[in-house]
């Protein structure tokens, strides 16, 4: 497997705080790759330095073999696209609009769409079910609907490689597993290079390939989900007692939250 | 394809009517006497000339302010550069320094400086909300108000009429040289806007969004700015405050034709000339004698829009 992105010692401060502290990892090529941590631990930053909107202080960012300074702002967002968490609703754009904006680093001179880039919004609306929406506006959709927009202006951005900054997260049940369905399916059709950051360790655990646990700007620990997700690390890393099991759908580790009532009776079953 | 017939409808329809209106005040005069097709053509050309250009360089401020600072409520007049650049153009009339290039560079240093001024207040590193954004415009404004009041008042010229009736925006003085400066400044801004349309869309994304798809916000921000407070500035050297065109134009347009900035842009501009033509027209013609400052009926149809605008967003 080719490596996406590869990351030596970098470090990251806001002020005088340190955020990141010499972290290095590897992401492969069509790694469904998820980084999760408790709050303020870095994941967020971590992703907009990924995603080329953040510098680091130092250390080392390859994205596929070349250092992030020698791509130009088109070109990064022609290798590696960004899902943010917010979408501004005060300028109301159609669907189809807001997805075709994805093709910006593809266009020439005068910023105008050619009837190539509408197919390729077209295909990615298709993918994300969104084509009967596509001149309804922004603002009239669902939580559900937007994240699922976002999704398809990332898709018609064509880069290798998409972030998502916990696209999860303020959404249903039914809507995290689409979401997360939709992302696991573009990953097997087309191979891109799926990388999240999350809040949910159990969705981690069923749809991540490799999991990046983070703490207080550090790597806890990296690697299958079985070999991060034990309540060792998790306790480390969350700083509180928690159940590790497989889930009954098989072959990944299910977390479950310990309640205080519960924590004398659980002891045993901890060690 | 529906967006773009759309658009060449709309703006064939507002340039159709500000056709008209050059066409019915050439007429109504024709009928009096040969000798005043001279006025027409020296004063009365200029003059709408003057009003297309003045009309169609604020209603694009207006919409680069909404999308820079990803307000609908923002515009320069709401947000105190154009009272800044006023303050800057009555310093250099004091000064003595020739109307160009002296007092339109005054104009634009003052447009820049309460500019600066706006953007510190509101980016420091308290996480200002939007609303906090156009209060600070709003004190800014009264800032300059009050300077101009006391710059007003300090002289004792005869001047001091024609600055009070300057200030409230007036397209009486404008001759063929105005058009001509003006022009020159406003034109090639045009030009670049329209090449940028594009990244306006992105930037309504958010600095992060527009970043990640390949906009380089830093440069486009500052080239933005720049170039429409040159653009706010010479209006406002040559023309006075004209408040409120700014938030008038783009929220119409962008209620008809939807918010795509490659629309906006050319449709603002044919949009706010010939709505600044017809404000100059009814300022010529409501009072019974003499006339009224355009600005006056600028303010007069945009401060009632703006406060409906604000409570549409609080809802």
């Amino acid at each position: 497997m080719k490596s996406a992105i590869s990351v030596e010692n970098l470090s990251f401060a806001y002020e005088k705080k340190p955020v990141l502290k010499n972290i290095s990892f590897s992401i492969y090529t069509g790694d469904f790759f998820i980084i999760i941590g408790p709050n303020g631990s870095g994941k967020t930053t971590l992703m907009k330095i990924l995603a080329g909107t953040l510098k680091p202080q130092s250390g080392q960012l390859d994205i596929f073999g070349s250092a992030i300074q020698t791509f130009n702002r088109k070109s990064l967002a022609r290798t590696i696209a960004l899902v943010p968490q917010m979408v501004p609703l005060e300028f109301p754009f159609n669907v189809l609009e807001f997805v075709l904006m994805g093709r910006y680093p593809h266009l020439g001179l005068f910023g105008w769409e050619q009837s190539k880039d509408f197919e390729v919004a077209e295909q990615a609306m298709e993918f994300t079910d969104l084509k009967h929406l596509a001149r309804r506006k922004m603002n009239q959709l669902s939580g559900g609907e937007r994240q699922r927009v976002l999704i398809s202006r990332s898709i018609c951005q064509q880069s290798q490689i998409i972030l998502l900054d916990e696209p999860t997260a303020s959404l249903d049940l039914a809507y995290q597993v689409q979401v997360m369905d939709l992302m696991e399916k573009l990953k097997e059709e087309t191979g891109t290079t799926v990388i999240m950051v999350s809040h949910d360790v159990n969705l981690a655990a069923l749809y991540g390939t490799k999991l990046m646990l983070l703490k207080d700007g550090q790597i806890v620990k990296q690697g299958q989900p079985e070999d991060v997700l034990t309540f060792q690390n998790l306790e480390l890393a969350y700083g509180c007692k928690l159940l590790v099991d497989e889930s009954p759908l098989g072959n990944s580790p299910r977390v479950t939250l310990v309640p205080k009532k519960f924590l004398a009776q659980s002891k045993d079953y901890l060690e | 394809m529906l967006i773009a017939s759309a658009v060449i409808g709309i703006s064939a329809g507002s340039s159709g009517v500000s056709f008209k209106t050059v066409i019915n005040a050439m007429i109504s005069a024709e009928i009096h006497d040969p000798v005043l097709e001279d006025i027409i053509w020296r004063i009365r050309l200029p003059r709408v000339l003057a009003a297309a250009l003045v009309g169609a360089a604020l209603s694009l401020s207006g919409l680069i302010f909404q999308a820079l600072l990803r307000n609908p409520l923002a515009e320069p007049y709401i947000l105190g550069i154009s009272g800044g650049s006023a303050i800057g153009a009555i310093l250099g009339i004091l000064l003595g320094l020739p109307h160009f290039p002296g007092v339109s560079l005054t104009s634009f240093l003052g447009s820049m400086m309460t500019l600066g001024l706006l953007l510190i207040m509101s980016t420091g590193k308290t996480i200002l909300r939007k609303d906090s954004l156009l209060l600070s415009g709003v004190m800014v404004n009264a800032f300059c108000s009050a300077i101009i009041m006391f710059l007003v008042s300090i002289t004792q010229d005869v001047r001091l009429h024609n600055i009070i009736f300057w200030l409230m925006g007036d397209l009486s003085l404008a001759g063929l040289t105005q058009v001509k400066i003006m022009a020159l400044v406003i034109i090639p801004c045009f030009v670049l806007f329209f090449f940028l349309s594009h990244t306006m869309n992105l930037i309504l994304l958010g600095k992060e969004t527009a970043l990640s798809l390949g906009v380089n916000v830093k440069v486009l921000t500052v080239i933005l700015l720049v170039a429409t407070s040159l653009m706010v500035s010479i209006t406002v050297s040559q023309c006075g405050l004209l408040g409120f065109v700014g938030l008038v134009i783009p929220h119409l347009l962008r209620f008809v034709i939807g918010p795509d900035h490659r629309v906006l842009v050319p449709a603002s501009m044919l949009g706010g000339g010939a709505y600044m033509i017809l404000c100059d027209l009814l300022a010529r013609i409501l009072p019974r004698q003499g006339e009224m400052p355009v600005g006056v009926i600028t303010a007069l149809i945009g401060a009632p829009l703006f406060i409906f605008l604000l409570k549409k967003a609080a809802r």
